[in-house]
């Protein structure tokens, strides 16, 4: 029954195209970003028990340098996704140094100042960064001579890579190292008796987590065509930990529908409800008391309690 | 050489300021552990409100304002804090996601109320003309702020050391099970200390309000500024805190003049560096 | 007549731990030969779990040294002294209540095995981790709850995973905190059997702060109050020092 669920699940996305407009594929295209950045996220929180609230400085600055690369310097998109890409799991390793000398709210915060530090320099650097005003008139790549103007042609690029993100990520999370990271954020001292590496499982995890962040980075970046320093702030930061713990952070399908929830609220609420944020705050209030385990868990609690009274 | 005594007395009146702004921090993440994320945005509302109240009412005396701002944001943070953090009381990641959902509808409000543009806070009319002092002249307003912070540092201080609610509140901090053991209403202990930090940040929004204007973002920008202080300073120290303030105003200040780039850096190293190599801050202890 | 240094299974040397002002270790020197089967006893707050924490690496002490199997492992953390053969079980149970009990075991299989790294193969195609693990859990009388979680399953059983859990190690030294804490007569009896049943491939070193429950499993025993070794021996004679009823009795 399950699969053939999947199969037709499977079959929407990518036949998503020929039956829904442009602005829901384009929709649809976001959610596919959202959702990358936040199964990363979502490593390091609910797998890691690691909550960072900088999380959005992967993205931000794989698409930055991915701009600048390719706006100012002439590089072409290959090679410009290459270093950015490389540049930010790098970054990634030196932040996770740093971050982990603390744990918890500590650890939160180290987050938090590396990304403000980043979001301070984005801001302030104007004439490297263009500062506020951000860095427009971006082009998309072209794989194998395509291109990726359209929405729909778009939409299956994203498709594609979110494919092999949420596949390579599922598989780390159920693979015997996601066991022992999944151990280390439960019992950590009892791993090490076992002879486990806690620092370095949590280590390899930052920066994988930040090596996805940086692919979410780069999709961001071409889908928008543009990128200012507010994607790097600690609110952007903020929003993705929303989403991953709104939808379930201890499970994969829940930070998908939280990041979902996100930017539906983000870019459509807005339409009928002036003030977004509000209601973000309000409906994170609601989920951290009523569903305190998140959306996906919640549904599943209620769904086998329906099930037990008939 | 007038270029460093404008920067040094700046420092000192941001710093002020922060302590206003942090003093409350501190306190409630020294007893509840709690990193209370909507703390920027109370000290947000109480600019806000001032500014409504001088604008509206010129003749009002600031202090007066800052004292009802700082009792109307305090019933605020009360009412939150019993009708939401309360309930979270085994969720700690869960307090600091409310609160930063609170720090949400409380700013996006505050955009609805008063709109979008940056309210510039009139001086009030006493304080206006501004003091020679050795041939150099200061705004007196900046001045005032540092006693205002000097003033509250020692009410507060009074308040912990001298009074039976500051007592059971640093036994809280120290040692919050041990507190309850002896029957302390750690509880309702919490409700009074939430609001007690809400209410001082409001007071300190209003008085703030002259120099910092009411803007949307402001509790984006200054929240920061108070963990800084709060992982400088230590958790759960008064003096800490206090001192901290004041090295933050200097960092910030003399940061953003000298070196307008990097001061972001210039802010956040020290806090990283602390953090990861002295996380009990500089006066701090680490309670139970 | 003492073996030479380098056939200590463990060796403590001059082992000192003081918090600020509070010393909670003495000077306590301890040496344990292979597949020895010692026995810490002494009263509550004796130090008898601050001294397992520092052979285990979860304390860093003042000053001296621990050696096991001759190498110095003073400066080592705890996931490299596991991989030199140290392993334990805990006072207070530390297990991974929402995994099956197979899982738990699995885990303890995993620590020391090169493919505890690996990142692209589901922890399941491991087929010879699931079966080694029920064969530990058969071994303790756990087979028919391997897929429950560990959260379901009764406190002495818990007692049991923890055991098999540092067993499947296959450590050259076990230290047991309190094995026996908080089983009912019954399932003292079953854990006895499992420790006495234990290979001499391995040294245990035990606590327990009542003196007679674990007696019959030990060959030697150190008495330890206030941080100081008292006595220490062969079972019996520390058993009739008058040193021991001082320090159980306060005579």
């Amino acid at each position: 029954m399950k699969w053939i669920a999947a199969v037709l699940f499977a079959a929407v996305l990518v036949l998503l195209p020929s039956f829904a407009g442009d602005f829901y594929i384009n929709l649809a295209s976001q959610i596919l970003i959202a959702a990358i950045f936040a199964l990363s996220l979502n490593l390091l929180v609910g797998f890691g028990g690691m909550t960072s609230l900088g999380h959005a400085s992967f993205l931000g600055v794989a698409a930055y340098i991915s701009a600048l690369l390719t706006s100012r310097y002439g590089f072409a998109h290959g090679p410009a996704a290459i270093v950015s890409i490389a540049g930010t799991t790098a970054m990634a390793a030196v932040f996770g140094v740093i971050a982990l000398r603390a744990s918890g709210l500590g650890f939160l915060m180290i987050t938090l100042a590396l990304s403000q530090v980043l979001w301070g320099l984005a801001y302030r650097m104007s004439n490297v960064t263009n500062g506020d005003n951000g860095i427009a008139g971006l082009t998309r790549p072209m794989p194998f001579g395509a291109s990726l103007d359209s929405a729909a042609s778009f939409y299956w690029f994203a498709l594609a890579v979110a494919s092999v993100a949420f596949l390579m990520m599922t598989t780390f999370v159920s693979s015997s190292f996601g066991s022992s990271l999944k151990g280390v954020r439960d019992q950590p001292r009892r791993m090490a008796a076992l002879g486990f590496n806690p620092w370095m499982i949590r280590w390899i995890t930052f920066i994988y987590a930040g090596f996805w962040g940086g692919v979410s980075g780069l999709l961001y970046v071409y889908y928008n065509k543009y990128i200012h320093p507010s994607s790097l702030s600690t609110t952007s930061s903020a929003e993705a930990l929303l989403g991953v713990i709104a939808g379930g952070s201890g499970t994969l399908s829940g930070p998908i529908v939280g990041a979902t929830l996100v930017l539906l609220l983000k870019n459509y609420a807005s339409a009928y409800v002036e003030r977004w944020n509000m209601l973000l705050g309000v409906v994170f209030l609601f989920i951290v008391l009523v569903m305190p385990t998140g959306i996906v868990p919640g549904l599943s609690k209620l769904q086998s309690r329906g099930r037990r009274s008939q | 050489m007038q270029f460093w005594i404008i920067q040094g007395l700046n420092s000192l009146s941001l710093g002020g300021l922060l302590f206003l702004l942090s003093s409350g921090f501190s306190l409630i993440f020294g007893l509840m552990r709690l990193a209370n994320l909507t703390h920027g945005a109370f000290f947000m509302l109480g600019t806000y409100f001032g500014a409504t109240a001088m604008r509206a009412y010129g003749g009002l005396s600031i202090w007066a304002v800052a004292l009802g701002a700082g009792v109307a944001v305090a019933a605020i943070g009360g009412l939150f804090e019993r009708l939401v953090l309360t309930r979270l009381k085994t969720n700690p990641l869960g307090q600091v996601l409310v609160t930063l959902g609170m720090s949400f509808i409380i700013s996006d409000a505050c955009l609805v109320l008063w709109g979008g543009d940056s309210i510039p806070v009139p001086t009030p009319q006493s304080l206006r003309s501004p003091t020679r002092f050795f041939g150099f002249v200061f705004p007196t307003y900046r001045l005032v702020l540092v006693g205002c912070a000097i003033a509250a540092a020692i009410s507060l201080y009074l308040l912990l050391e001298r009074t039976r609610l500051g007592a059971m509140i640093r036994a809280g901090v120290d040692d919050g099970q041990m507190a309850r053991a002896v029957g302390i209403p750690v509880s309702n202990l919490f409700t009074i200390v939430f609001c007690l930090g809400a209410g001082i940040a409001g007071a300190g929004g209003v008085l703030g309000g002259p120099i910092l204007s009411a803007y949307p973002g402001l509790d984006g920008d200054m929240l920061p500024l108070a963990l800084i202080v709060v992982i400088l300073g230590g958790i759960g120290s008064l003096l800490g805190a206090f001192i901290g303030s004041f090295i933050v105003g200097f960092i910030y200040t003399f940061g953003t003049a000298l070196f307008p780039e990097l001061a972001y850096i210039i802010l956040f190293l020290p806090m990283i560096l602390v953090l990861a190599f002295r996380p009990q801050g500089l006066l701090g202890h680490l309670g139970a | 007549m003492t073996p030479s240094e380098s056939t200590f299974a463990l060796e403590i040397s001059h082992l000192k731990k003081s918090f600020g002002g509070l010393v909670v270790t003495h000077d306590v020197s301890l040496a344990i030969r292979p597949g020895e089967r010692r026995l810490i006893i002494g009263p509550n707050g004796a130090g008898k779990t601050t001294l397992f924490n520092q052979i285990t690496g979860d304390l860093r002490p003042s000053s001296g040294e621990v050696r096991l199997f001759g190498a110095d492992i003073t400066q080592l953390a705890p996931y490299q002294r596991a991989h030199l053969g140290l392993s334990r079980t805990y006072q207070i149970i530390a297990l991974f209540d929402h995994d099956t009990l197979e899982h738990n075991i699995t885990l303890g299989l995993l620590g020391l095995r090169p493919s505890r790294w690996q990142m692209w193969r589901p922890l399941s195609h491991y087929s010879d981790l699931s079966t080694e693990a029920r064969r530990i859990l058969d071994a303790v009388g756990l087979l028919h709850l391997a897929n429950q979680p560990v959260s379901d399953i009764a406190y002495g059983e818990k007692r049991r995973v923890e055991l098999a859990m540092a067993l499947a190690q296959k450590p050259r030294v076990l230290l047991l905190d309190e094995p026996l804490a908080g089983l009912s007569n019954a399932e003292r009896a079953t854990v006895k059997r499992l420790i006495a049943a234990i290979p001499r491939e391995t040294a245990i070193v035990m606590i327990e702060h009542d003196m007679d429950t674990a007696l019959d499993l030990a060959e030697t025993v150190t008495l330890l109050d206030y941080g100081r070794v008292i006595v220490d021996g062969e079972r019996d004679s520390v058993v009739a020092d008058q040193r021991t009823r001082e320090v159980y009795l306060g005579v």
